[in-house]
């Protein structure tokens, strides 16, 4: 057992962490989500140049040669910061798709672009009908000659109005909700066919509704075997939902970091109102729902690779935990502040959004919990 | 003891509920986001209510109440939520109106309850400061006497929608040298034109603009202003916040949400299947609807204990305290109700013309901002700490 960080990973949190520190704080990422793009290229340049786009892939794939665990380290300052770029998007889900099935063509083709930070990708897989189900799809890809062609709808798309590429779950053959049928298509987002309306988030982030009318792509824009995806998108998804625990513990490591610097200051009644055992008692219970989230964080990451039963309870017994958490410091963190919290101008506030919606993607808690009963029985 | 409704009470219940359907205008039905509404819509209801005499159904006939006993008021909000009104705000009817029936004289019932009734006259409500929230007592805002006016300087905060306020009821320390912070306290009434007055607006968390800073410098009030004793505002204080207490519980409306979190429920499927049908989520309305109904018989007590004589005291706290968490889990689940598309912004969308159809059901495009929105109920009206506070002190005797 060791639940130490290595050398590379200690240096990485801390070169990360004053990136962060120094060019994202509250307002920097005020000014930059009301900006017409979004997000920063710049930064995300930063990210290529500072190696946190490549390392977690293999070095033989032309990344650093990390894993999982250093995709944590980095999601973890990134929410500490509120980082909207699409790092989980880009590096974990399409990255994931591509060293776990990509040929070394289709490798070739796109990790480096992803390590220099050229290629950005966003993950289609969600549809307005679907609820958290992977497997509900109705977006088709059909066989035509040596080509797919795509047709269907995909919701709330994340980080697809920066992205050049997209990664889009379809069904190749199979009924709506089968397992088998579904197939994994890498897309050139400006293929002809695709339509997107782009949106903000409210957390602070930016996505789209993708329409594919007659999209044709060629046959090996297919990542993984035809029809058999269902379980390479369970393991990458639950990759991101691995990362997204790390990046809601930042999140609820800052919030309550700022609740406890609140209410040392905050003085009614002509004391600090941290002086109030009603108040204290609560900001402990944040703090001891953000450490059982780093264990069921620590849990998700190091279970990634284990067979594919052991991966799926621990990621949906983070993913239950970690929400449950979130949502509870978060509303917490407000309470604590009164008035203030529910202000746009004290940062606290954009905590607790995103430690909302981090709830309902992937899978929110009842999805995971009745994942974890079914594996459980 | 007996819950059922009398013949009478379920005429009276037809009766105002066509009341309602012929004279509540339809295209405010439902609208329930004031980011949404222009001030007109948002006075429209008070002022059809005004020339029916039903604005305040609370008051004694003698100000211009309905006359109308506790049952009676329950269904009228009962009612009301059914179609989902835009009821009068609060700040003119259920706060400033009652302390000056109670305690103004004869020139300020007559001067200000006429605009109340009729939605004529908007008001906003000037308590906390930046510094003085929870400990409301603390207030540092100034009101000098010089001849015939109040000279009031300092800065008043979460003054809700004084963006639209042609009156304000001001707490303002007249007395900076009295022995408690609790005394020296007046309660002032301010012409919001008067000079001297800005207002800025705050943006909050969902996106909307509902509340202010309210800066007064050198604000000068005829001293005619003064509602009851100078220095005795305190009183008329607690007052006021123990009659808002008992509005800020929203049983009629939590009901009428619960019902629409069903509708939500049923549309949004899961594996097939509709949502409500699904375990898991259905206890969970089940057990919001099972809380609102212990609520909801509280308040009933409530309000037949004020019938009896009884003003609404610290129980009102308990009102408070229950209807602010079932309002607020209420949002919750709606948000947990409509899955992923509680996620995009309303209104953000950037590409043309696509004002044509919104991103997701129709009923998703305010559940992120009404949640976030809503987190302010366990915080204004006294936090809902003050509240365990007030019942500490006054019921348990600690």
């Amino acid at each position: 057992m060791d639940f130490n960080f290595t050398e590379e990973q200690d240096m990485v949190r801390d070169g990360l962490s004053r990136m962060v520190r120094e060019q994202y704080g509250p307002e920097e990422r005020r000014q930059l989500i009301a900006s017409d793009a979004g997000w920063s290229k710049a930064i995300w340049g930063q990210l290529a140049e500072l190696g946190i786009l490549g390392m977690s892939f293999s070095e033989e794939d032309g990344g650093f040669g990390g894993g999982a665990i250093d995709s944590m380290v980095i999601m973890e300052e990134f929410g500490k910061g509120l980082v909207v770029e699409p790092f989980v998007p880009t590096v974990v889900c399409a990255g994931g798709f591509l060293k776990h099935a990509g040929t070394a063509a289709q490798k070739e083709e796109h990790i480096g672009g992803i390590v220099s930070g050229e290629r950005v990708f966003a993950f289609a897989y969600a549809e307005p009908r679907g609820r958290y189900d992977l497997a509900n799809i109705e977006t088709t890809a059909k066989k035509d000659g040596g080509d797919y062609v795509l047709n269907g709808h995909k919701a709330v798309v994340i980080g697809a109005p920066w992205a050049s590429h997209l990664v889009v779950t379809a069904r190749t053959g199979g009924e709506r909700t089968d397992a088998q049928g579904i197939s994994v298509f890498v897309v050139d987002k400006s293929a002809d066919g695709i339509v997107t309306r782009d949106y903000a988030t409210v957390d602070g982030r930016r996505a789209s509704e993708v329409y594919f009318e007659n999209v044709r792509v060629p046959a090996d824009a297919l990542i993984g075997e035809e029809g058999n995806a269902l379980p390479l998108i369970e393991r990458v998804t639950d990759e991101a939902i691995a990362a997204q625990c790390a990046e809601a513990c930042g999140a609820m490591k800052v919030a309550h970091a700022m609740t406890l610097d609140y209410a040392k200051q905050r003085k009614q009644f002509g004391v600090p109102i941290a002086s109030f055992q009603v108040l204290q008692h609560r900001m402990v219970d944040m703090y001891t729902e953000y450490e059982c989230s780093v264990s069921m964080t620590y849990l998700a990451t190091l279970r990634l690779d284990a067979d594919e039963r052991t991966r799926k309870e621990a990621v949906s017994a983070a993913k239950v935990r970690v929400a449950q958490a979130a949502h509870h410091v978060g509303q917490e963190a407000i309470q604590i502040h009164g008035g203030n919290g529910m202000t746009d101008e004290y940062a606290i506030g954009h905590y607790f959004k995103r430690l909302t919606i981090f709830d309902s993607e992937f899978g929110n808690i009842d999805h995971h919990m009745k994942r974890h009963i079914a594996l459980a029985s | 003891m007996n819950l059922e409704f009398t013949p009478e009470e379920n005429a009276f219940r037809e009766e105002v509920r066509t009341f309602i359907e012929e004279n509540h205008p339809k295209h405010l039905e439902g609208m329930g986001n004031r980011e949404d509404m222009s001030p007109e819509d948002m006075t429209a209801w008070h002022k059809i209510l005004g020339k029916k005499g039903w604005s305040a159904p609370a008051w004694p006939v003698e100000y211009g109440g309905t006359g109308w006993d506790a049952t009676q008021r329950y269904i009228w909000s009962e009612e009301n939520a059914r179609v989902g009104t835009f009821m009068p705000l609060p700040f003119g009817v259920s706060m400033v109106g009652p302390v000056i029936y109670t305690f103004g004289n004869e020139e300020q019932k007559k001067q200000h309850l006429p605009g109340i009734l009729s939605g004529d006259v908007w008001w906003c409500q000037g308590y906390s400061e930046p510094g003085a929230g929870s400990d409301l007592a603390s207030l540092k805002t100034t009101a000098v006497r010089d001849g015939d006016h109040y000279v009031i300087n300092g800065q008043k905060t979460w003054t809700t929608l004084a963006q639209h306020a042609d009156w304000g009821f001001f707490l303002c320390r007249t007395d900076p040298d009295a022995a408690k912070p609790q005394q020296g306290i007046s309660f002032i009434l301010v012409d919001m034109k008067t000079p001297g007055i800005e207002v800025k607006p705050i943006k909050l968390i969902d996106g909307g603009y509902e509340v202010n800073e309210t800066w007064l410098t050198d604000v000068r009030v005829p001293v005619e202003n003064l509602v009851g004793v100078e220095n005795q505002g305190w009183t008329y204080a607690k007052f006021l916040l123990a009659h808002e207490r008992s509005g800020i519980a929203g049983v009629a409306r939590s009901k009428r949400g619960v019902e629409k979190l069903r509708e939500i429920a049923a549309s949004e499927t899961q594996n097939g299947a509709p949502l409500i049908k699904d375990f898991d989520f259905a206890r969970k309305v089940s057990q919001l609807e099972i809380d609102l109904a212990a609520l909801e018989i509280t308040e009933l007590r409530t309000l037949a204990g004020e019938q009896a004589g009884k003003g609404p005291g610290p129980e009102s706290s308990i009102l408070k305290i229950k209807g602010t968490e079932i309002q607020q889990r209420l949002t919750e689940l709606t948000l947990e109700a409509v899955g992923s598309y509680g996620t995009p912004m309303y209104g953000s969308i950037a590409d043309i013309g696509s004002n044509e159809y919104p991103i997701g059901p129709d009923y998703a495009q305010h559940s992120a901002a009404t949640y976030f929105n809503m987190r302010k109920t366990s915080i204004y009206g006294g936090s809902n700490e003050i509240q365990r506070n007030i019942i500490t002190k006054m019921i348990l005797g600690l």
